[in-house]
């Protein structure tokens, strides 16, 4: 099963990356919200670990760009983000994120979550 | 002695009227007898009159004596005591205070007594109602100045308006901002904004008044304790003001409101500083969170026991490099943070002078050694908390003059960048550096009270520090503070006028009516007393204004600290010859504003007013000129000193501006600048009001109407 990690920030990819390929994933990368949304389109993954503020595009614009396209709609979408006000989460709501998860998490949840989404 | 008329008629008409009786008898008797019996009669009788007429004459006389002497006795007992008293109480009814009247006779001694009561009742009813009056006139006057005297010194701007928007009250803080509001050439000084009976909806959305006196009100409908309401609201110049509104209600509970007093603060400052660290605050917290998520999630991999050595250092480096850069940021923001510190306890604005003259004169209090204020940079402004500030100094001070017995103290205060050194430095010997550090953390001891501040609490009070330092070689040490600069520029002490002409509560009184402006008493209206210097006498063929001068008039009030004084570049030449007149040369207009930007302000000041000046039809004429191309149109009606002098002196030769002023006793200062000229006018103007009144013009419709018919109006400019 793909999935792709959507983030600006190095050193959270890192670990994101090893840790879903040793969970059996297949993972794409992905550094800005265009090439995620590019990434969606020609990969079609499974699911979708979202940053919510990247370069070209927030992971918010992105999430509602995917849930506009018919062909991709049904992708899961897990919103990463440093951005914990509650009008924040209103709005990954509103957009139609999956599940949200608000920086730091603890990966074994991460984990679990994915899981979740994917079952 | 008067002759009492009533008397001599009361004494002589008995008699008269006797001898008429006793003659019309004798008539009658007469008039019935044939001719024989009256030649009979008259033979018989005609003898006796020689011999006896006498008699019956002297008869006669005897009656009207007695007549007379009785009458005298009635008059005297009966009428004179009533005409006395009748007149005394006449008196009393004219003043209260004449003496009690004291009874003629007996026979009106009860009379005189009840009168008297009445009378004393009544002077006891007037003396009462005003003693009530004066005192309450009294307390009236000392509440107003103790209001005038607060709210001149409150740090706040405070603006008292009645419902009509028009400003009642101000202080000196609300005319220092709305100066700082104000986008009119400079020399206006924001007093198109500020000025008693001056809208304030010049400078605050009438439509946001309205909606905070709805609050207010639904608030003292609900019964609410606290009924002010706060708003922002942004000024054509860019600022944030704070408003808060408090309802002026009578003193009876349930009464309309009357007006509101509203506290201004410019928070744009303050709002850009907040935002700032808002942004901060809120810029770090995201990127914490991202770096920290990066340091958990590698840690979690960390975990993983079958780690390859390369994984390894890799997870190790990601969580190095994400600690290192928000140590940075963390450092980033401190550096920013700490300017921002020191606005957090309330500072005031102090000229170094001042200070450092209060704080030797503290000293030496303390100490009883000489201090001398060395070194004091003019025009410094710093913000302090000049209490604690002076405190501590003296609290040195003394920890010094107990150390050293001949010891000499000097204060030094300098710019040093954006703070300012403040100096105490003494003569006399050294100081271990633990008692130093003793005097500078411990708690200070002022006389015998223990302070809970230290020195260091003092300085740190001001965002700022303090330090020991030591001349090298020269001997002398000095305790340096390090005290914040003001951050914005006092406005120039501005010459305010004399308190009271900042309040005039009679507007409260004042009902917006402008439009039958011809109906109102001119001692209501607002007038806007100006005149013109000019380049010559002719508009038509290119003189122009080179300055313009006003005053205003509010309630019969000269307003002298709400004036207008502006030069004007004309754009061209002014004419050696008109100098002497005007004394205004051509460098003194350079760089001054043109008439496009100087008419719309005067327009502005002149809002909601009449028109004065003298001979006003000249000044009247350059502005008309100007309508077409600065856009701004003087409409409101205009009145002329020249044309009402010569109504209420109408056979005088004379009515120059000096002559007129003379004639009333107006003094005569700065002739021939429009700002003097304007300010005599206005004078003259308040001088002949009342003459006006004595002719029975007291509207401005009679006071225009009467212009018209005067001599002068027939002759046109």
């Amino acid at each position: 099963m793909k999935v792709l990690i959507a983030d600006d920030e190095p050193n959270i990819v890192i670990s994101l990356e090893f840790m879903m390929k040793r969970e059996g994933y297949e993972v794409i990368v992905a550094r800005d919200g265009k090439q995620a949304l590019d990434a969606i389109r020609r990969e079609r993954p499974a699911l979708v670990l979202l940053d919510a503020m990247m370069p070209e595009m927030t992971g918010f614009d992105v999430c509602a760009a995917v849930r506009s396209d018919e062909t991709v709609r049904d992708t899961r979408i897990l919103m990463l983000t440093a951005k914990g006000r509650e009008t924040d989460l209103a709005r990954g709501a509103g957009v139609g994120v999956d599940a949200y998860m608000t920086k730091p998490f603890s990966t074994r949840d991460l984990v679990a979550k994915v899981k979740e989404l994917l079952a | 002695m008067k002759v009492d008329r009533g008397l001599v008629l009361a004494m002589v008409l008995p008699g008269l009227l006797l001898a008429i009786w006793l003659v019309a008898g004798v008539a009658l008797l007469w008039v019935t007898l044939d001719a024989a019996q009256r030649g009979a009669i008259g033979a018989a009788v005609g003898p006796l009159v020689e011999t006896h007429g006498v008699l019956p004459f002297a008869w006669w006389a005897v009656a009207a004596g007695l007549a007379a002497w009785a009458a005298q006795r009635l008059y005297v007992a009966h009428v004179q005591p009533h005409a006395r008293l009748t007149d005394a109480t006449r008196v009393l009814l004219r003043d209260p205070r004449a003496p009690a009247i004291e009874a003629p006779t007996v026979a009106v001694g009860d009379l005189t007594g009840a009168i008297n009561a009445l009378a004393d009742e009544r002077r006891a009813l007037v003396e009462n109602t005003e003693r009530l009056v004066a005192e309450a006139s009294r307390g009236v006057a000392e509440e107003r100045d103790q209001l005038g005297a607060l709210m001149a010194e409150l740090h706040q701007s405070v603006v008292v308006c009645n419902l009509a928007g028009r400003m009642l009250l101000y202080n000196g803080r609300a005319r220092s901002l709305f100066r700082r509001l104000s986008q009119a050439p400079r020399a206006m000084g924001g007093s198109e904004l500020v000025g008693l009976g001056r809208s304030i909806f010049g400078v605050i959305d009438q439509a946001l008044i309205a909606h905070a006196l709805e609050t207010v009100e639904r608030r003292i409908a609900r019964g609410e304790a606290t009924v002010t309401t706060r708003f922002v609201t942004g000024t054509p110049a860019g600022h944030l003001l704070l408003v808060s509104l408090a309802p002026v209600r009578p003193a009876t509970r349930d009464g309309a409101l009357t007006g509101y007093v509203l506290l201004l603060d410019d928070i744009t400052d303050d709002y850009a500083q907040q935002s700032r660290r808002d942004g901060q605050l809120l810029e770090l917290t995201e990127a914490s969170r991202a770096s920290l998520a990066s340091v958990q999630a590698a840690l979690d991999m960390l975990e993983y026991p079958d780690l390859g050595p390369e994984d390894r250092e890799r997870f190790h480096g990601v969580v190095r490099e994400e600690v290192a850069a928000m140590g940075q940021r963390l450092a980033a923001l401190d550096a920013g943070a700490s300017q921002d510190l020191m606005t957090r306890w309330p500072l005031q604005e102090m000229l170094a002078t001042d200070l450092a003259a209060a704080a030797a004169r503290q000293i030496e209090a303390a100490t009883g050694r000489p201090v001398a204020v060395a070194e004091v940079e003019a025009d410094l402004w710093i913000n302090v908390d000049s209490f604690a500030l002076i405190e501590a100094l003296s609290f040195l001070g003394r920890r010094l003059a107990d150390a050293f017995d001949q010891t000499e103290f000097r204060l030094r205060l300098s710019g040093a960048g954006t703070r300012a050194h403040l100096d105490l430095i003494w003569t006399g010997g050294n100081v271990s550096s633990e008692t130093l550090a003793d005097w500078e953390s411990g708690p200070m001891q002022i006389g015998g009270e223990r302070s809970p501040l230290s020195v260091r609490d003092v300085a740190e009070r001001h965002g700022g520090e303090v330090w020991f330092e030591r001349d090298r070689g020269q001997g002398p040490g000095f305790f340096r503070f390090l005290l914040p600069l003001a951050s914005v520029e006092l406005d120039a002490a501005a010459p305010l006028a004399a308190r009271p002409e900042f309040y005039d509560f009679d507007l409260f009184a004042a009902t917006e009516s402008t439009n039958a402006l011809d109906d109102r008493p001119l001692t209501e209206l607002a007038y806007t007393v100006f005149d013109s210097e000019t380049t010559g006498l002719d508009p038509a063929s290119g003189d122009e204004i080179i300055q313009l001068g006003a005053v205003r008039i509010v309630n019969g009030k000269l307003l002298r600290g709400e004036s207008f004084d502006q030069l004007v570049d004309p754009g061209r030449s002014i004419p050696e010859a008109s100098i002497p007149f005007h004394g205004i040369r051509p460098e003194m207009v350079r760089g001054q504003p043109l008439i496009g930007e100087v008419l719309p302000a005067f327009h502005a000041f002149a809002e909601d007013t009449v028109l004065v000046g003298h001979n006003v039809a000249f000044d009247m004429r350059f502005l008309k000129l100007k309508e077409d191309t600065t856009g701004v149109r003087f409409e409101q009606p205009v009145l002329d000193t020249l044309l009402l002098a010569s109504v209420v002196h109408p056979k005088e030769e004379s009515q120059s501006l000096e002559a007129i002023a003379g004639r009333l006793g107006v003094e005569v200062r700065a002739r021939h600048s429009a700002a003097g000229d304007a300010l005599t006018t206005a004078q003259v103007f308040l001088k002949i009001l009342p003459l006006l009144g004595e002719r029975g013009i007291s509207t401005l419709g009679a006071a225009r109407a009467a212009s018209e018919s005067s001599y002068y109006a027939r002759l046109r400019y």
